[in-house]
């Protein structure tokens, strides 16, 4: 009788409302390569984490006050006061760094298997503008606790607006609302964080994931499922979203929440990288702090803008860093999507692109020493250089023979023997003498030790060409 | 492959670091251990309250969270006259503060966090006499400190021995020169139970949230177990 009236409800909203058509659409029927690894986490897992700022932020927003005289204070408050309040809070802060390690590494995803090319150039522009709206909503974000280093970061970020000429000042004046970070700054980036910021957010995840569903995901081999179909017409190597991805990603849940709680937990602070020590100090217009530094998600931007001894250069040069990535579909003249297929210089210079992002991230995180500063000189033309020597160095490339079908590598389960191998290769039995008795023991073998180095080094140098 | 091998070694001197000055000792901040906790407030209450604040303190938080009854606290801890709901409030104003001090002197509730358990325990070990300074006393970790020493009597007076190094006058060592009511071993636990206490003070949740750390780890991994032999079942006819 129950089921029967429940039946009644669901058709009448079926009648009403494609929610079968939807679901099936982009779940049921949506059709995935089966053959996704690692880097194809976190695409879910920024979702995941996206819902745990909107959770979190809500509940923040109950007790948080947006009043230059009262914000540090409600922050406190929340930390103390309000129960479970600090544990909302490290939800909010360590998400929000999580969300940019999330994202980093799904673009890098993008980018070594070349998941911008045609036909998924859309995909990847609304990626970016949401990547962009996301850098707003943090820097926005992070004036709210009203410390030292909210204050001076944004007072510093702002400035560069003075920067372009003829209407720099009054263009910062009218940022800011003030001639100074103040009360009238607050309450608009509280504005712009908590409903416009967000808003554009969601629209631009529903955009990326219908024009990702349009076109299909693409996968580690970089080839077209739909190109293979069988006699039903749906594609031989792929695999229905849901049920096979769903139960999958929450595995990749699951192991990413193992390491957002132990963060959450033991080291809320992450040693300063996600709380910098001096936001723990309320700000002050009058005391400037010694060193300011952005936020680590920042810093590879922010060391490209100090780089460059011209500010407004510097301003062009950071906005640049950031633009250069909207072109990269456009850029890439390689006929071959994915890395392993791609020829040996496309991969060094995917190396020196990592080696420069994270030289330049942490060199924005120290003062600006004259040797530093070099360094981001070399870090800043190696960034520059991946992208704009692009079309020329994918043209010379030798790329080797795309596989029809989806190739197997093997997975995680198959590799845990050959694991095993080197870490014996490693250690050696010798005889020791313990309580009279001889008896064998394990000790690390040296000639072992630097055969595994050696071969390591082989293999390393292998996959580079 | 050479010009990685270049950069990486241009990037080495970056990495270490000059210390300045002396170098921290490390403190010993163990909140589970509430008789140094509540002997630290008692420290503090008596030593630094008469300047410093610690407004997201209430009396009532150090009867709760050291497990002290809240008698017990106005008795041993609170200064003369305070309420159990009353926060630790300093008595002195602030344009007197700014008059004899040159600055008003900062509340201390967050201070833990923002310099650090090791920073706070070597910087109140390290005032020295120095007749050079408006208040007689400097202070190795932090020169030029508008501070007074207020444990001077139990510490006793300190002088510092210089020696030269790249042409520049620098502290070697702090040496006692007049015996305080401490030896030396009973003022290193009685700051070590000061800095406890502000630890305490910089985030009052902190036990519970270590505490509460392992159980939502084993839920998590128990969690985790589970959809991993969900996911196994379900690829099990993927090929």
């Amino acid at each position: 009788m129950k089921s029967k009236y429940l039946t009644g409800c669901g058709t009448w909203v079926v009648n009403r409302f494609p929610l079968t058509k939807l679901w099936n659409e982009h779940m049921a029927q949506y059709y995935a390569p089966k053959n996704f690894n690692f880097w194809y986490f976190f695409g879910s897992l920024a979702l995941l984490v996206l819902v745990n700022q909107f959770i979190t932020g809500i509940l923040l927003t109950m007790n948080y006050k947006p009043d230059a005289g009262l914000a540090f204070d409600s922050v406190e408050y929340i930390m103390r006061e309000v129960p479970w309040g600090w544990l909302v809070r490290y939800m909010h802060s360590t998400g929000a760094s999580a969300f940019f390690i999330v994202i980093y590494l799904h673009m890098f995803r993008g980018l070594i298997y070349g998941s911008y090319k045609q036909p998924r150039e859309l995909v990847w522009i609304f990626g970016m503008l949401l990547f962009v709206a996301l850098m707003a909503e943090a820097f926005m974000g992070y004036l709210l606790p009203w410390g030292q280093m909210s204050y001076w970061g944004a007072q510093v970020i702002i400035s560069l607006f003075s920067a372009i000429p003829i209407i720099g000042d009054d263009l910062s004046l009218w940022v800011r609302g003030d001639y100074v970070i103040s009360d009238a700054t607050l309450n608009r980036f509280f504005a712009f964080h908590v409903i416009a910021i967000p808003l554009i957010l969601i629209m631009l995840v529903f955009l990326h994931i219908v024009a990702l569903h349009e076109v299909g995901s693409n996968n580690p081999d970089g080839i077209d499922i739909k190109d293979s179909k069988d006699p039903w017409g749906h594609p031989i190597d792929g695999i229905p979203f849901h049920p096979y991805y769903t139960v999958k990603d929450i595995v990749g849940v699951a192991v990413f929440l193992f390491f957002f709680a132990t963060v959450i937990f033991y080291m809320p602070e992450m040693g300063g990288y996600f709380l910098e020590d001096a936001n723990f100090i309320p700000a002050d217009p009058l005391a400037t702090p010694e060193h300011i530094s952005p936020v680590w998600y920042f810093t590879p931007f922010y060391a490209i803008l100090r780089a460059i001894p011209d500010k407004f250069a510097g301003v062009i040069a950071m906005g640049g860093a950031i633009f250069v990535l909207f072109l990269l579909p456009w850029l890439d003249r390689s006929p071959v999507k994915s890395i392993r297929y791609r020829g040996g210089i496309y991969k060094k210079a995917i190396l020196m692109f990592v080696i420069s992002f994270v030289g330049l991230g942490y060199l924005g995180m120290q003062a600006p020493t004259a040797n530093a500063t070099i360094m981001a000189r070399v870090f800043t033309a190696m960034y520059f250089g991946f992208f704009l020597l692009m079309p020329i160095y994918t043209r010379w490339e030798k790329t080797k023979p795309v596989p029809k079908r989806l190739t197997e590598q093997p997975s995680i389960e198959d590799r845990i023997p050959g694991w095993k191998d080197t870490a014996n290769a490693m250690i050696k039995e010798v005889p020791v003498e313990k309580e009279g008795k001889t008896v064998l023991q394990k000790r690390p073998d040296p000639a072992g030790i630097a055969k595994v180095l050696t071969r390591t080094a082989k293999n390393i140098k292998a996959s580079l060409d | 492959m050479k010009k990685l091998l270049q950069i990486c070694l241009l990037l080495l001197p970056l990495s270490s670091f000059a210390s300045a000055g002396i170098s921290l000792e490390s403190a010993d901040a163990d909140l589970s251990d509430s008789k140094s906790l509540s002997n630290g407030a008692k420290l503090y209450v008596e030593y630094c309250l008469g300047c410093h604040s610690v407004k997201y303190i209430r009396y009532l938080n150090i009867a709760d969270d050291f497990d002290i009854k809240q008698n017990t606290v106005l008795r041993d801890i609170a200064p003369e006259g305070a309420g159990i709901y009353d926060k630790m409030l300093t008595a002195m104003n602030a344009r007197d503060a700014k008059r004899w001090f040159g600055t008003t002197p900062p509340d201390l509730s967050l201070i833990a966090r923002s310099r650090g358990a090791d920073w706070l325990y070597t910087y109140l070990k390290s005032f020295y006499v120095d007749s050079s300074k408006p208040l007689g006393v400097n202070n190795a970790v932090f020169p030029d400190v508008g501070m007074p020493n207020p444990l001077w009597q139990l510490q006793g007076e300190q002088v510092a021995v210089f020696k030269k190094e790249h042409g520049q006058e620098v502290i070697s060592k702090l040496v006692i020169q007049e015996k305080g009511t401490m030896s030396p071993d009973q003022f290193d636990e009685a700051i070590n139970n000061l800095v406890n206490f502000l630890v305490y003070a910089g985030e009052p949740s902190q036990l519970e949230r270590r505490s509460m750390g392992k159980y939502v780890l084993l839920f998590i991994l128990l969690f985790g177990i589970i959809a991993y032999l969900l996911k196994k079942e379900y690829w099990k006819d993927v090929h």
